[in-house]
């Protein structure tokens, strides 16, 4: 049993127009020490599934129906807001995308992650370092060192005296070290990181992905990596799920589906990245447009782009075709692998 | 700053205290008066000088403490103002206070309820609050809680059989502490209840309407989605954090009120008997008696900048962005 | 008008219709514009509006006969009160209108111009909003003596300024879009610019500001019949009417009581008309 277990989970959402199947069945499982890169264009459902875990989505415009989410055996479908709540910050850490707007700007950064360990700790004071009847002042002391301590865990240098800074005084890619010093304060188990690299630098980008690669190391932390850039995947992911409008269609070890795509979106995907080695003004484009959620196609939803498909393919969701150990894809073209 | 919006103002008033039609010197000196009589009245108190030295000896008086004399109350405006503006000020305080303590909790309340039945009540609630005219509103309170009820005072600051604490600083609750006499703080504060209530309800209202707008869209921020991401209570988010973010926007409407607090004051002071600055600048106003009118607005002029002063350091403290240095 | 200005009109209507509390609005205030224009009509003691007393019928409860009671001359209540409302509707209409109308002119010089007169005409400006409204108000009535035309004028002395500061912006806004760079470079003259182009692209926020200060008008005219200075007596006026009423409280509070609530009901309609009124105008602004 995985840590995370995410199982055929179906999500509409109202909106003016009506009610959009933004999820339709979708199934993935990230473990202990595993970098689960989730890739697809935008709208393509990503964002919010890593929302859907921590039960953050309200729920009118939200609608769950069917699915389930097991975080550690435990279906967080059923549970209520105060038991998420617990697990929230103490056992799944999130960090988003935009480092400038994350931060609450009015408060010194070691009062908002002092709060967050304090939240921790209230649930498990061993976090904390102290033992269960400790005095709030002392916890209080107890979370600022700690919070010093992951300051510095992130390469914020003299982090006892940045923790009593405002967050407009540090920059771009100090303030998402930060957010993640701030998720993990807790000493989650998963990470959701939505989107952590795209506000930020190419140059920035490389050091902060290398700081989270270094802490899965040394935490065995799961982690959900939302994006849209299979460059970073490519870095940092030790497997990859491919999205397409609410669908998964590929999922496996990265080496493996980079290496041999089997599904045409995935292959367009990769396709469409630029290379050394690409003619110069031949950029590789896919026809056509995502679709309406709305009104959404009937069985495999990338099949009216797709140059592969046939009349079988709107008729019912592809089922899952395993490719390897560690592969898997779901398309009605592709056939089993002995 | 402040130095030049005061000269202004000075300059201001005492252009239209003489572009009003009517004549003082006229008034002062008496109905039966000749015109020689007035001549000679307007030469010793000097309006018969070009306009420009009058303004000149007013404002040089003004900087050295002489604000002129009160025809009617016959003592120097200076002097008036020392009994009758702390006052007006306390009232001003005690409405404040309550419209800021109550209104900032309502305001974050309503917008964490939004478009619920909390929230809908407090909407009506403020735009009844700002359509009430306190006037009417201090009677309706005066016939409930004093004549039909009689658990609060009717009018006044002080039972008039009792001697007041010895005057320090003129708010007679404050100068009741000074003095030790717990039995003067609360008669005090009991005359001090209802004529607040009534001044506060519009102040209360429209700080409610500001922290609910603002906090409708601080709730909407990433930092806010973060927050609850990591598992802070809503109690904690909406209470110290939210409520930190929201806050500036009311900072401007509560400068504004106490500037408008001041000079709508007599409203209150007519119906409550209350001795301030409005009933003071009002019988002068009535009588013709200039410098007392001059001398409130000026008042007015000074305290409203001192207050804005304050709002602004205030802001600093709310967000740290906006801080020197 | 264009298309797009003609549908968001149309979505704020609707905006306007769905939303109960500024329906309300319209009510009381249809039903206000109702009973003061047919005021006299409707009273059915004119001899008292016009200063008659009947002293065989002081201070009666409210009753068949008299539905607001009597007051201490033995003028009938009701009657009074629904004169009133002519007297309180014309003054708080004037208020606006000419406050608007002098706000609009110094604001739309001050922000066409620019340069010096701008700045001179805005420094002036904000010295008269450092000035208390209410006894600059009270101070200009006083001189000028008695009589609705000159309270009206005193209180317009004291609120064109927010019209002027808010004109200024507007057409300084205004004045960098392309239409009337356009304008210009084909040869109009600067009263045609202001006149057919950018005063009628801000007239929105103008009447918004008109509707929303329309009950803050009648409470002032109110405040000052009130304290005593304005309007006299015969002339009907809610707040005069409540200073004479003071002095009979508890017993005869009825003579209180119903110009008090006619103040209140006045300006509450009025001011969720304008709260309405400005969904309508103004999407952007949000409740």
């Amino acid at each position: 049993m995985a840590l995370l277990e995410i199982d055929n989970l179906h999500l509409a959402m109202r909106s003016f127009d009506g009610e959009a199947q933004v999820l339709n069945g979708i199934t993935l499982s990230v473990d202990k020490g595993e970098v689960w890169g989730l890739v697809g264009e935008t709208g393509c459902g990503k964002s919010v599934t890593g929302l859907s875990v921590a039960r953050l989505l309200a729920s009118p415009p939200a609608r769950y129906f069917g699915g389930a989410i097991r975080f550690d055996g435990q279906d967080l479908m059923q549970a209520d807001e105060a038991t998420m709540r617990r697990l929230r910050g103490r056992r799944i850490g999130m960090i988003f995308q935009d480092p400038t707007t994350n931060l609450n700007p009015v408060f010194r950064i070691g009062e908002q992650m002092i709060d967050v360990a304090l939240h921790a700790g209230a649930t498990d004071p061993a976090i904390l370092g102290l033992a269960p009847g400790a005095s709030s002042r002392a916890r209080r002391r107890a979370a600022r060192s700690l919070a010093i301590r992951m300051l510095d865990r992130v390469g914020i240098p003299k982090a006892s005296e940045r923790v009593d800074d405002y967050p407009h005084q540090f920059s771009g890619g100090m303030r998402q070290r930060v957010l993640i010093a701030m998720a993990l304060i807790g000493k989650p188990d998963l990470l959701i990181a939505d989107e952590p690299t795209t506000a930020l630098d190419v140059s920035v980008q490389a050091q902060i992905l290398q700081l989270l690669y270094d802490l899965v190391g040394e935490e065995r932390l799961a982690v959900l990596l939302i994006t849209h850039n299979l460059g970073v995947v490519a870095q940092i992911c030790s497997h990859v799920a491919v999205m397409y409008a609410g669908n998964i269609v590929e999922t496996g070890d990265v080496r493996a589906v980079f290496k041999r795509p089997a599904h045409p979106y995935t292959t367009a995907l990769l396709a469409a990245v630029p290379t050394v080695h690409s003619v110069r003004g031949a950029l590789q484009d896919l026809p056509g447009a995502v679709p309406d959620l709305i009104h959404p196609p009937s069985g495999c939803r990338f099949a009216p782009r797709c140059r592969l498909a046939t009349p079988a393919c709107t008729q019912a969701l592809p089922a899952p075709v395993r490719l390897g150990p560690q592969h898997s894809v779901f398309c009605h073209a592709v056939t089993e692998v002995a | 700053m402040i130095v030049p919006v005061l000269l202004g103002l000075s300059l201001l008033v005492f252009a239209i205290s003489h572009l009003l039609p009517g004549d003082p010197v006229a008034l002062a000196a008496g109905p039966q008066a000749t015109k020689t009589e007035i001549a000679a009245l307007a030469h010793e108190l000097g309006t018969d000088q070009p306009l420009a030295v009058q303004y000149w000896s007013y404002l040089t008086g003004l900087l050295s403490g002489d604000w002129g004399q009160s025809v009617l109350t016959r003592r120097p405006v200076l002097a008036d103002l020392r009994i009758y503006l702390p006052a007006t000020l306390e009232l001003v305080v005690a409405a404040m206070a309550l419209a800021i303590a109550i209104g900032i909790p309502a305001g974050l309340l309503s917008a964490v309820f939004v478009d619920r039945w909390p929230d809908y009540l407090s909407r009506i609630l403020s735009l009844g609050a700002i359509s009430m005219p306190r006037f009417f509103l201090g009677l309706l309170l005066q016939l409930a809680f004093a004549m039909q009820l009689g658990w609060l005072p009717l009018n006044g600051r002080y039972p008039i059989i009792e001697d007041p604490p010895p005057f320090v600083t003129g708010f007679l609750s404050l100068d009741a502490i000074l003095a030790g006499d717990a039995g003067a703080v609360w008669l005090a504060l009991a005359h001090l209840a209802l004529p607040a209530i009534a001044m506060s309800l519009s102040p209360l209202a429209t700080i409610t309407r500001m922290m609910r707008s603002a906090t409708i869209e601080v709730l909407q921020q990433d930092y806010v989605l973060t927050e609850r991401a990591l598992g802070l209570s809503r109690r904690l988010i909406i209470f110290k954090y939210v409520a930190k973010n929201a806050m500036s926007s009311s900072l401007t409407v509560i400068g504004l009120y106490v500037g408008w607090l001041l000079g709508g004051s007599v409203l209150v002071e007519t119906v409550f008997d209350w001795p301030g600055i409005g009933l003071y600048a009002t019988k002068a106003i009535v009588t013709q008696d200039f410098m007392p009118v001059m001398g409130v607005t000026l008042a007015i002029g000074v305290v409203f900048v001192l207050v804005n002063l304050v709002i602004d350091l205030l802001y600093g403290v709310l967000n740290p962005k906006v801080r020197l240095g | 008008m264009s298309g797009s200005r003609w549908l968001n009109l149309q979505r704020g209507f609707y905006r306007f219709r769905r939303s109960w509390l500024s329906m309300v609005g319209l009510v009381i205030v249809a039903a206000l514009v109702l009973v003061a224009l047919l005021g006299p009509a409707l009273v059915p003691h004119p001899e008292h509006v016009a200063g008659g007393i009947n002293t065989t019928a002081r201070f009666l409860p409210p009753s068949a006969r008299a539905w607001f009671g009597t007051n201490e001359l033995g003028q009938d209540v009701f009657s009074l009160t629904i004169a009133g409302s002519r007297v309180s509707l014309l003054a708080g209409i004037s208020v606006v209108v000419l406050a608007a109308a002098f706000g609009t002119l110094v604001g739309a010089i001050a922000g066409y111009y620019g340069g010096w007169l701008d700045e001179a005409l805005m420094r002036f400006t904000d010295l008269m909003l450092t000035l208390p409204s209410l006894i600059l108000a009270m101070a200009v009535a006083a001189a000028m003596g008695p009589g609705l035309g000159n309270t009206v004028f005193a209180i317009a002395l004291s609120w064109w300024p927010g019209f002027a500061r808010l004109v200024r912006g507007e057409v300084l806004a205004k004045k960098a879009d392309t239409f009337v760079i356009a304008a210009r470079a084909l040869g109009a003259g600067t009263p045609r610019i202001l006149g057919r182009h950018i005063l009628p692209n801000i007239a929105s926020p103008i009447i918004i500001k008109m509707s929303l200060d329309m009950g803050f008008a009648i409470l002032t005219v109110a405040s000052l019949g009130f304290v005593g200075i304005g309007v006299k007596p015969p002339t009907p006026e809610w707040g005069s009417l409540l200073s004479l009423a003071r002095g009979y409280l508890p017993d005869y509070w009825w003579t209180a009581i119903f110009p008090g609530a006619a103040i209140f009901l006045a300006v509450f309609g009025f001011n969720l008309l304008g709260d309405g009124l400005r969904d309508v105008l103004d999407p952007r602004a949000r409740r």
